[in-house]
C-alpha cells in the first residue's frame, strides 16, 4: 500500500525542505571516510580535510571494507550513505600494497555516482608541522582564495577533472555577500607534470599598499601535498548533460506597486498607514510634558484643599 | 611590466587560473619548488583581490561587504532540477472559471456573541458544535437526530477533501514532483545504487511461493487453510511407489524388473568400464537410423524439378567425392 508520509513537526519539515533540489545551488557537503585498510598518513590526511571544511563535511570514523567506488557493485553503500547525510561530494581514503595512501574523490548526482578520480598522497606535511605567527590562523568557514597554476590543468584531461573537484571540495559555500575583512585563506594547486599536483594552503597576510587593493602576502600554514594522479572516472554523455542543465535564468521577480502612465512616466502609490492619533508619542516631549505636570500639580492642589475640607465634612 | 597573461579569473569562486606558466625544469629542492609555487601563488591570488576590492562596497559593523558576481565556472549540479507542479483540480478549475484568490482575515466578526473570533480553530466563528437548538423541518422523520446528522455530514465532506488531496499528489507523483516534505511510504529512501521497479508478481510465481510455504510443513501443505480461488499444492505426485500386491496377467514380472534396475545401478556405480556399451549401442542405433532417412529424403526430394540447379550438380560430387577437381574441370569443358 502506498500512504502518503508527511511530517508531524515543523522542525523535520524544515529539515526535508533543507534538502530539497534547488534552482541555484550553494555547494555541496563532503563525506570523508575510509576503507578497509587506512594508513598512519592517510588518517591525519583525512582529519585535516575535514577541519579544513568543518561546517560543511562529515566524518565516519568506522572502516567500511564494502565501499569500492571504482566497482560496479561497491558503490551502493556510498549512495545510501550519500542519502542519509545529504552529502554529494565524498573523499574516501584507503591504503594498499598497489595504490599506497590512496585518495578517491567523487561526486554525487542525485544519490547516484557522477564522476571519481583517485590521487595518491605524497610528502604530506600537516598542519602541526608548519610554523608561524598564530594570528595569522584562519578562520573557520572563511571563503577561499583558490589558485591554480599551470598548462597541465588546460591540456590534460585528467588535470582538468581533477581542477574541477578540487575547486568544488575547497571553494566552500557559493555566497552573494562576502565581507572583505574575512579574507585570510588561500589554496594553491600547481601542476609539476601530467600527472603530479602540488597542494598547498596558506594564509593571507593583507599588507597597506597605496591603492584600495592590499598587498597579499602567503604564508604556507595547512597541509601540503602532492597529488599523485592515477585513475579517474568521467561521466557518461547523457548523465553528463543532465547534471549541468541550468534553470534558465531567475525569472525577474515581478515589481511591485510600479505602473507605467503616458503623461507622467512611471508612477507608484504611496500607502500611509492610519493614524492613530490617541496613541501616538508627541515630539519634543519634555515641554508638553512639563507644561501637562504643571496642570496637575495646579490641579492637584486646587483639588487637595477641596478634599480635605470634604473628608473632614463626610467623616 | 605587462606580460600578455592566460589569465582567467573567476571572481564568484575568488579563483585564478593562470595556464601560461609551465616550469622550464623542476627545481631540485622541495623548498624552492614551494617557494616558487608560493610566488605564483601570490601572483595569482593579488590579481583575484585587485578585482575584489574594487568591487563596489557597502559599509558594515564587521568590515566591508562586497556583493560578489555569480561564479563563471560551470559545474555540474547536485541534485536535479525541481520540476514545476502540475496544477490541483481546484486550481484548474479556478483558472477556468477567472475565480482570484481573496486574501482573508484572520479574526472575523462573530455576530451570535457579538465578539471578534478567529476563523479557524479553537473557539472559531461559526462553529458547527456550538448550534444549540436545531428547529425541525416539515421534511425531517420523526426520530432522526439532526446533530448526528450534522457530524455525519461533516465527516464526508472531510472524506470527500482527503480523497481529493489524495487525488491531487497522486497526480503530482505521476509528474515527479512531489514536494520535499512529502514522501511516498513504500518507495521511501531506495537502498539499492539503481532505481529497482517494484517487481510485478505473476500469477505463476505467487503460486510457487505458496507451494514453497506448503512443503515446510510435515504434511506437505496438505491440511493447510486455503484462501478461497488458491488451487491445491502442486506436488500431490506420491514419491514412493510401491508394487501392487496381486500381479496381473501379462505382464512380465515387477517385482523382477525392479530389482534388475537396482542391480544395474550398483553395478553401474562400482564398475570401472569407461564406456557404458547399452547407451554407446543406442546411440550408434540412431545416429545410423537418423542417417538412412535422411538419404531417403534427399533422393526423393532430389527427384523433383522444381528444385534449384544447384542441386542437381550436387549428384556427380558426391558420386566421384574423390576426384572432385577432375570431374569439376570435366563439367566446364
Amino acid at each position: 500500500m502506498m500512504k502518503f508520509k508527511t511530517p508531524k513537526k515543523g522542525r523535520i519539515r524544515r529539515e526535508l525542505e533543507k534538502r530539497a533540489p534547488r534552482i541555484v545551488e550553494t555547494g555541496r557537503k563532503t563525506l570523508i571516510l575510509q576503507g578497509m585498510k587506512t594508513s598512519g598518513l592517510l588518517n591525519s590526511v583525512l582529519t585535516e580535510i575535514y577541519h579544513l571544511k568543518k561546517e560543511s563535511s562529515v566524518r565516519y570514523t568506522r572502516k567500511n571494507d564494502n565501499v569500492r567506488p571504482f566497482e560496479s557493485g561497491g558503490e551502493t553503500s556510498l549512495e545510501f550513505f550519500s542519502q542519509k547525510t545529504d552529502c554529494s561530494m565524498f573523499v574516501f581514503g584507503s591504503h594498499s600494497k598497489k595504490r599506497p595512501d590512496n585518495l578517491i574523490i567523487g561526486r554525487m548526482y542525485d544519490h547516484h555516482i557522477y564522476d571519481l578520480v583517485e590521487v595518491g598522497v605524497e610528502n604530506f606535511k600537516s598542519m602541526e608541522s608548519f610554523v608561524y605567527d598564530k594570528k595569522l590562523a584562519p578562520k573557520m568557514g572563511s571563503k577561499p582564495f583558490i589558485a591554480f597554476i599551470g598548462e597541465g590543468f588546460e591540456s590534460v584531461e585528467e588535470l582538468k577533472h581533477l581542477k574541477e573537484v578540487l575547486l568544488e571540495l575547497f571553494r566552500g559555500e557559493v555566497v552573494e555577500n562576502l565581507n572583505l575583512a574575512g579574507v585570510d585563506r588561500a589554496y594553491v594547486c600547481t601542476a609539476l607534470s601530467s600527472n603530479r599536483v602540488v597542494f598547498t594552503h596558506c594564509a593571507l597576510r593583507l599588507k597597506k599598499s597605496g591603492t584600495i587593493v592590499p598587498r597579499m602576502e602567503l604564508v604556507e600554514v595547512g597541509p601540503s601535498m602532492d597529488l599523485v594522479l592515477r585513475r579517474h572516472r568521467l561521466p557518461n554523455d547523457g548523465l553528463r548533460k543532465e547534471a549541468m542543465k541550468t534553470a534558465a535564468d531567475k525569472p525577474k521577480k515581478k515589481e511591485k506597486n510600479v505602473g507605467r502612465d503616458v503623461i507622467q512616466g512611471k508612477i507608484g502609490k504611496v500607502y500611509i498607514p492610519d493614524q492613530q492619533l490617541g496613541d501616538m508619542n508627541l515630539p519634543n516631549k519634555a515641554k508638553g510634558v512639563k507644561r501637562e505636570r504643571r496642570e496637575a500639580k495646579m490641579n492637584k492642589q486646587a483639588n487637595g484643599h477641596a478634599p480635605k475640607k470634604q473628608k473632614g465634612g463626610s467623616n | 611590466m605587462e606580460e600578455a597573461r592566460t589569465m582567467q579569473v573567476d571572481l564568484g569562486n575568488l579563483m585564478a587560473f593562470d595556464s601560461g606558466h609551465h616550469f622550464p625544469s623542476l627545481p631540485s629542492s622541495r623548498e624552492e619548488l614551494i617557494e616558487k609555487c608560493l610566488e605564483k601563488g601570490t601572483e595569482l591570488v593579488q590579481a583575484v583581490a585587485d578585482a575584489l576590492f574594487n568591487l563596489p562596497s557597502t559599509e558594515d559593523v564587521d568590515g566591508p561587504i562586497v556583493k560578489l558576481p555569480p561564479p563563471t565556472t560551470k559545474l555540474p549540479r547536485e541534485k536535479h532540477l525541481p520540476k514545476p507542479k502540475p496544477p490541483t483540480k481546484w486550481e484548474l478549475f479556478a483558472k477556468a472559471k477567472g475565480i482570484k484568490n481573496r486574501k482573508k482575515d484572520k479574526v472575523v466578526y462573530d455576530e451570535q456573541t457579538g465578539t471578534w473570533k478567529r476563523r479557524y480553530g479553537y473557539d472559531r466563528v461559526n462553529d458547527d458544535r456550538d448550534v444549540p437548538i436545531l428547529e425541525a423541518k416539515a421534511t425531517d422523520e420523526v426520530g432522526s437526530d439532526p446533530f448526528a446528522e450534522r457530524r455525519a455530514e461533516k465527516k464526508k465532506r472531510v472524506e470527500k477533501q482527503n480523497k481529493n488531496r489524495l487525488q491531487n499528489l497522486k497526480q503530482v507523483v505521476k509528474a515527479h514532483a512531489l514536494p520535499s516534505h512529502i514522501q511516498l511510504a513504500a518507495t521511501a529512501l531506495p537502498i539499492t545504487g539503481t532505481q529497482a521497479a517494484p517487481k510485478k508478481v505473476s500469477k505463476d510465481e505467487l503460486g510457487n511461493v505458496a507451494g514453497l510455504a506448503a512443503t515446510a510443513t510435515a504434511s506437505g501443505g496438505k491440511f493447510d487453510k486455503k484462501l478461497p480461488g488458491e488451487k491445491k499444492p502442486k506436488h500431490e505426485q506420491k514419491h514412493r511407489k510401491f508394487l501392487p500386491v496381486a500381479e496381473g496377467k501379462g505382464q512380465g514380472s515387477k517385482e523382477k524388473e525392479q530389482t534388475d534396475r537396482v542391480l544395474n545401478k550398483l553395478l553401474a556405480k562400482n564398475s570401472h568400464e569407461i564406456l557404458n556399451v547399452d547407451k554407446a549401442v543406442s546411440m550408434y542405433n540412431v545416429k545410423k537410423e537418423k542417417k538412412r532417412s535422411k538419404q531417403k529424403r534427399d533422393d526423393s526430394s532430389n527427384s523433383s524439378k522444381l528444385k534449384p540447379q544447384k542441386k542437381v550438380q550436387k549428384k556427380p560430387f558426391k558420386k566421384g567425392s574423390a576426384k572432385k577437381g577432375s570431374e569439376k574441370k570435366g563439367k566446364s569443358k
